[in-house]
């Protein structure tokens, strides 16, 4: 009687301690030489119920090419003016399905008033967000590639992206006697559930400071990154990886993360991926943090802005890599370029470009 | 009965009157409080539960242990807005941070690492001063003081972790935070940060004593447990006199692999492996970052880590293209 009420109480302990774990077996892909832990590992039941949430919707039936162009028919078409009226009004009807199922047209358009009017502050930053779509397409193929991305790549159906982040307040005790947490130390999902620094967007995909930690010599040469820096980029690398729901060995080969030479191709897009959140959080997002309304932003009174979540949503690439752009290639021209970027060339030298230029991407997105 | 000798709980009890211990010279204060006997502790250990003895360095490191922790508790009570629910909840999380590295090796604020430096002061105080009174008492007793030097090894590597090092580097933000996920967190970006530490050779001469103590001590507690139907268990005095225990467990080793230990020489090797796992560590973790900034860099140009074929194209570092910003 004893043995038996101490068995199941053991096994009740046992169930309440592994309760948090994922259910086993896993699954493991070897990717690199054997022997070197280049596995990609994953469960095959989660993924299972990622699975349809990363489901591309049916595309919406072509229409004749042809007819007039958009902007002679509609007033204030700024950003597809190069588009004849049936790809226009073909692509208002996806875009309403992408972002706003619910309200329709009238989320953007107010409901009443001429279909130019730029009442509503959804349209302004629709049109913004138009013009940025078409920027990744065209200027960031090192990280999105032919497959490109599309208004649902984020949206999903939803009016704002699942996931999007806004910067960390800091600690109420900060500014207190004691229990300063240094922006750490808490079970926050954004990093994984470690005790890392739990904003890594601000530090890196605001702003631009170094993600790399790890000497380029054998000897000590003056390399003064420090342990609470490299806290910060593993804090990063926790995001991406659980943005991706894959394992550092996706990229780095784990017995020198630093290593190009034993890295896989998938580091050199994610390099890139990197900039190209940068580039949308301060050309796209943040010169239209005046547009929002204050319940659109952070509690620091911040714009919501892009990591590498927003679009990837826990898969190794967004929608398993389902080419939507294909069905709307007017996503993937090129807009009328501001007077001060360069025609569109190779992917780095964009990202120098853009990093270049906010003030003129500042100004094309406060014009009227 | 065979089964006397399988049971995991020790199965003699002495039932005596209480050992007051030796004499003790002038100037030792007396040993404090009534010996009792557990039979619950006889089970693990000695039934005879006291005297104590703490005297001044013991009351003073307790006074100092007691400190630190408080430091460390409240600040961590603090930092969960002194919420008791979250402080349960959160607790792995929770920890008391050393100074941002742009204070150096200056006295932060109280709330930027001030705390941390206090809280360390505290923890080292009243480790050391255990350290004396470990020292101290095995003198009392006549004793040799091989505990006391076991123990340093120890604290070596403390030191080394959250005292030399960081002064060595120039700053306190280099020491280690005190918190449960914190410092293990803490101790992945330190293996990150220098080009993984496992390349390091004191990190790995580190894990060959610790778990080569672990097999030592494993080995050595079956051997003495597997002889004690002949009286194996008394040890020293199968030093001088080596009985039928020592000759069947001796032969056993040099059956099995051809080599054995003596009763005196098995706690010498336990010894030396033990104090070696924190002494080649600290060795390893005082050589990171003041000499050595990449392991795995110093693995390569040494021939230790070896080369792979190539699986994948040669990825190229995007950084060193034409045009690109790192």
């Amino acid at each position: 009687m004893i043995t038996t009420s101490r068995v199941t109480l053991l096994a009740l302990a046992t169930v309440i301690a592994l309760a948090g774990c994922e259910r086993p077996p896993v699954d493991a892909v070897q990717r690199g030489y054997r022997g070197t832990g280049m596995v990609e590992v994953f469960n095959p039941r989660i993924t299972a119920t990622k699975a349809p949430a990363n489901q591309a919707p049916e595309p919406l039936a072509p229409v004749p090419a042809g007819g007039p162009p958009a902007s002679t028919v509609f007033k204030n078409v700024q950003v597809l003016n190069d588009l004849g009226v049936g790809d226009f009004t073909r692509l208002m009807v996806a875009m309403t399905q992408w972002v706003a199922p619910q309200q329709g047209c009238a989320y953007c358009h107010a409901a009443g008033a001429d279909f130019s009017s730029d009442a509503l502050y959804t349209k302004v930053v629709a049109r913004r967000m138009l013009q940025m779509t078409r920027h990744v397409n065209s200027d960031w193929k090192d990280h999105v590639a032919a497959t490109g991305v599309t208004c649902y790549t984020c949206h999903r159906g939803q009016n704002v992206p699942a996931q999007v982040w806004f910067t960390a307040p800091e600690s109420k005790q900060a500014r207190r006697l004691a229990g300063d947490n240094a922006g750490q130390n808490s079970p926050a999902r954004t990093v994984g559930l470690t005790s890392l620094p739990y904003d890594p967007f601000t530090h890196f995909l605001s702003q631009s400071n170094e993600i790399r930690v790890v000497g380029a010599t054998a000897l000590a040469s003056g390399n003064r990154q420090s342990i609470k820096q490299t806290e910060g980029s593993y804090g990063l690398m926790m995001h991406i990886s659980d943005s991706l729901g894959v394992n550092c060995t996706y990229c780095h080969n784990t017995r020198s993360f630093a290593s190009w030479d034993s890295s896989t191709p998938q580091r050199t897009t994610a390099w890139h991926g990197i900039r190209m959140v940068r580039d949308i959080n301060n050309n796209y997002m943040e010169p239209l943090t005046k547009a929002f309304p204050p319940h659109r932003l952070g509690p620091g009174g911040d714009v919501a802005k892009a990591n590498c979540g927003t679009c990837h949503q826990g898969a190794f690439k967004p929608l398993y890599g389902a080419n939507m752009l294909k069905d709307y290639p007017q996503l993937a021209t090129v807009s009328p370029p501001p007077p001060a970027v360069p025609a569109p060339a190779p992917a780095a030298p964009a990202a120098a470009g853009a990093a270049d230029t906010p003030a003129a991407t500042t100004a094309a997105a406060t014009k009227p | 009965m065979a089964a006397e000798y399988q049971n995991i709980f020790t199965r003699v009890q002495v039932r005596a009157p209480s050992y007051a211990g030796v004499p003790l010279e002038r100037g030792n204060q007396e040993r404090a409080g009534t010996p009792v006997h557990v039979r619950l502790l006889g089970w693990i250990g000695d039934a005879q539960l006291g005297p104590l003895y703490l005297g001044w360095f013991g009351m003073a490191s307790l006074l100092c242990g007691f400190i630190a922790f408080e430091i460390v508790g409240l600040n961590m009570f603090a930092s969960v807005n002194w919420d008791p629910v979250q402080f349960v909840r959160q607790l792995p999380w929770l920890a008391l941070e050393p100074p941002p590295p742009s204070y150096g090796l200056h006295l932060p604020p109280l709330n930027q690492g001030g705390w941390w430096i206090m809280a360390g002061f505290f923890m080292t105080s009243s480790v050391l001063l255990w350290w004396t009174r470990m020292y101290r008492r095995a003198r009392a007793l006549g004793m040799g003081t091989h505990v006391a030097w076991a123990f340093a090894a120890a604290i070596w590597l403390m030191l080394v972790l959250g005292f030399i090092r960081p002064l060595l580097m120039g700053s306190w933000g280099e020491a280690v935070p005190f918190g449960i996920f914190p410092h293990l967190d803490w101790t992945a970006a330190f293996s990150i940060r220098y080009g993984n530490l496992f390349y390091n050779p004191f990190h790995m001469l580190s894990i060959a004593f610790l778990y080569g103590s672990a097999l030592m001590f494993a080995m050595h507690g079956a051997t003495i447990l597997a002889v004690s139907r002949f009286g194996g268990e008394r040890e020293i005095e199968q030093i001088v006199d080596r009985g039928t225990a020592s000759e069947r467990g001796a032969l056993f080793w040099r059956w099995t692999m051809g080599f054995n230990a003596t009763m005196e020489s098995i706690h010498r090797w336990a010894w030396w492996f033990a104090v070696l796992c924190p002494l080649t560590g600290g060795i390893g973790i005082l050589l990171t970052g003041t000499v050595v900034d990449n392991w795995y860099l110093w693995a390569v140009k040494h021939h230790v880590a070896p080369l792979y074929p190539a699986v994948f194209p040669p990825a190229i570092d995007p950084s060193l293209l034409p045009g690109a910003k790192p």
